[in-house]
């Protein structure tokens, strides 16, 4: 097992067709080492065609017809990229990938809430995962987004971080050390996103072969707070704990005003603190989160 | 991306809310054309920087003839303007706004955010206008209103209405602020800001709703739907340095430290940063070379960094992924050697091809130290440049 996607996973690639969308794709098939799981690319004005043997369809709802995919992965250029997700989330997929980094806040707010809009009215709950992300990936099974696939390793471990980097430096810690990884999720840094990190480690609480968690976040927002909070009452597992951005000068990434409705809890300082206070291991040197990891086990 | 006080209230304008008539001006004559065409007998003239709290540093002065005009747009034009958000080096003042006087008898506050908690839009009011809204809602934070907007619904005028009694607008007036901040709402969501303030909002003697003061924040992501928006750019207002790394698509941002570092991807940029101040170091600038950095790009960042004197040494982090580390290593090679590079250059690579970007610096002959991880190269940057001390 593993969270979201794993090797019997069914890909819908939109934007297939663009030169950043090829270039992952291929990583992608090598991954799946002959696994068929990207059974589908989308493009309008391609359909019919191919790419890497898979099959352009001119929708998502198309491709999803033809090929019973549940999940899609999405390299449309951000002034697109929010429509592209809203066709996948109309097609009722049961997880969309947004890897696109650079789509304006306002048509992220607004698809968020046409989503809403959708599963209030007993639609059918499509899961986002990003924008602005690096993917997901099970190994030895699936890899879905950007993140290079060689650095992981088959394991009992969960990762989940807002940054793509972060990301891969906590799993080559922890390959280096031996522990494998059952999935490490990106769920992206723009303000408004998908999954959140609480979201996640519900998933992995759930998931009888994640043994235990290394949580990454960032200055800004209160996502990482609300996750700790969550876990410090239900979480049955190990979570090592690691912000980013002690050094950071505040003001630069945060308007004031943003700093009053939420609740002052946003420096990474103060959710080092709380997260201490919740149960995680913290530490504030990035490079000790494996070994961290390791001691706990 | 900002703009001025006079740029914001044309945009208020055009989205048909109510400011004090006025116009920019860049020199004292053109203070004085500009305030004879308003006539008096009372005007405002206003520095235009970017940063806030611009009355208290003597930026905002009354004026009650156009002698007076003269006297303060001479006084104020040119100089070194110090507010509590500028920082002690200050900004040069280069523009001006002279108004008409206004008739206040009530500062209120309003402004509207994306709030990524709810993800919705929210619209924030207070009867406390005129004053740092962050001393309000740490003083008195039962006066800061809240309306949440879903953008699908739209701003209801109940809400609007329940926001402007609330605040302790009169009666008579309600109307008028109800429709300011429906307007403001439609100017928020159509011009991809992502931040509206108006503070003071006023009411006049009259019962008439104004926009005092004005200021927009814009989502950079979306200034390519906005070439209006874009016109309003002062580079002027913006760090030299930062501007010259957004041309080759590399994110700076200067601090006080004296080691220079360059990562890709910002999470690890700023853990980078994190453990050079935990080995006792202080980082001198946030650098994210993002995802396909060329011997071109690292060539800008290097010189980027280095043209902030107090940079003593440089560490380079990547975590190859996408990014091959024969890639940066070539980059970092050229880039040392164009700049004839004098201080002491730590380099920690990770990842696809990393032991022939180790090989590349190897053979460069340029006295690269290499560490294997972050806290090994923080560690030895923080001891190279003690050493020089």
């Amino acid at each position: 097992m593993s969270i979201l996607i794993n090797k019997d996973t069914k890909v819908i690639t939109q934007g297939i067709t663009g030169k950043t969308a090829q270039f992952h794709t291929e990583k992608c098939l090598e991954y799946a080492n002959g696994r068929n799981c990207f059974v589908a690319g989308v493009n309008p004005k391609k359909a019919g065609e191919k790419i890497f043997d898979i099959p352009i369809f001119a929708s998502v709802k198309e491709a999803k017809e033809a090929t019973g995919a549940t999940v899609s992965v999405i390299y449309v250029p951000p002034a697109g990229a929010a429509d592209a997700i809203w066709e996948a989330v109309e097609a009722d997929l049961d997880l969309v990938i947004c890897i696109t980094e650079g789509i304006p806040v306002r048509d992220m707010l607004i698809v968020r809430n046409k989503m809403k809009h959708k599963v209030a009215a007993g639609g059918k709950e499509t899961l986002l995962l990003g924008p602005n992300c690096p993917g997901i990936i099970t190994p030895d099974e699936l890899k879905i987004g950007i993140m290079p696939g060689h650095i992981h390793k088959k394991g009992r471990i969960g990762v989940v971080s807002r940054s793509g980097t972060l990301t891969y430096e906590a799993v080559a810690q922890l390959t280096e050390l031996g522990l494998g990884q059952s999935s490490a999720v990106g769920i992206g840094g723009d303000p408004i996103n998908g999954l959140k990190h609480l979201d996640v480690m519900k998933m992995f609480n759930d998931d009888p072969d994640t043994d235990a968690v290394i949580m990454i976040g960032e200055i800004g927002g209160t996502d990482e707070v609300d996750a700790a909070m969550w876990c410090k009452e239900h979480f049955k597992k190990p979570v090592v704990g690691f912000i980013a951005g002690v050094t950071a000068p505040p003001g630069k990434r945060m308007g004031h005003a943003g700093a009053i409705i939420s609740t002052g809890a946003e420096t990474a300082e103060a959710k080092l603190e709380i997260m201490e206070a919740c149960g995680f291991k913290v530490t504030r040197n990035p490079s000790e989160m494996g070994k961290l990891m390791k001691s706990l086990l | 991306m900002k703009i001025h006080e006079y740029q914001a209230k044309e945009v208020l304008r055009k989205f048909g809310i109510r400011t004090p008539k006025g116009g920019p001006a860049f020199s004292v004559e053109e203070a004085l054309e500009v305030a004879k065409s308003l006539g008096g007998p009372v005007w405002v003239v206003k520095a235009q920087i970017h940063a806030g709290g611009r009355g208290k540093g003597g930026g905002v002065k009354l004026a009650r003839s156009l002698d007076e005009v003269r006297q303060h747009a001479s006084a104020i034009l040119g100089m070194r303007l110090v507010t509590h958000q500028t920082g002690p080096e200050g900004q040069i003042v280069k523009r001006l706004l002279i108004e008409e006087g206004a008739d206040i008898k009530h500062e209120y506050y309003v402004s509207i955010l994306t709030d990524r908690a709810t993800q919705k839009v929210a619209v924030l009011a207070s009867s406390e206008g005129g004053m740092e809204i962050e001393e309000v809602a740490a003083k008195t934070p039962e006066k800061i209103l809240k309306a949440f907007i879903d953008p699908i619904v739209g701003f209801p005028d109940e809400e609007a209405e329940r926001l402007a009694r609330g605040i302790g607008i009169p009666d008579a007036s309600v109307p008028a602020a109800v429709d300011t901040l429906k307007k403001l709402y439609t100017c928020y969501m159509e011009t991809d800001a992502t931040l509206a303030e108006i503070n003071p909002l006023i009411l006049e003697g009259d019962g008439g709703i104004k926009a005092l003061d004005a200021k927009f924040n814009f989502d950079d992501n979306a200034l390519f739907r906005h070439p209006e928006i874009v016109a309003y750019r002062d580079l002027d207002e913006e760090d030299p340095d930062e501007v010259e790394a957004s041309k080759y698509g590399l994110s700076y941002i200067a601090l006080d430290g004296n080691i220079g570092c360059l990562v890709n991807g910002a999470g690890l940029a700023m853990a980078t940063m994190d453990t050079i101040k935990l080995f006792g170091g202080e980082p001198a600038n946030f650098l994210d070379v993002g995802g396909g950095a060329t011997t071109e790009k690292v060539t800008a960042a290097f010189k980027i960094m280095l043209r902030n004197p107090k940079v003593k040494g440089i560490l380079v982090n990547i975590f190859g992924g996408i990014m091959r580390c024969d890639t940066i290593a070539n980059g970092v090679v050229a880039a040392a050697r164009e700049v004839q590079l004098n201080v002491p250059l730590v380099v920690r690579m990770k990842g696809t091809n990393e032991d022939i970007g180790k090989k590349i610096l190897a053979e460069s002959g340029l006295p690269i130290i290499s560490a294997e991880t972050m806290a090994e190269a923080a560690q030895k940057i923080v001891a190279a440049v003690s050493a020089i001390h």
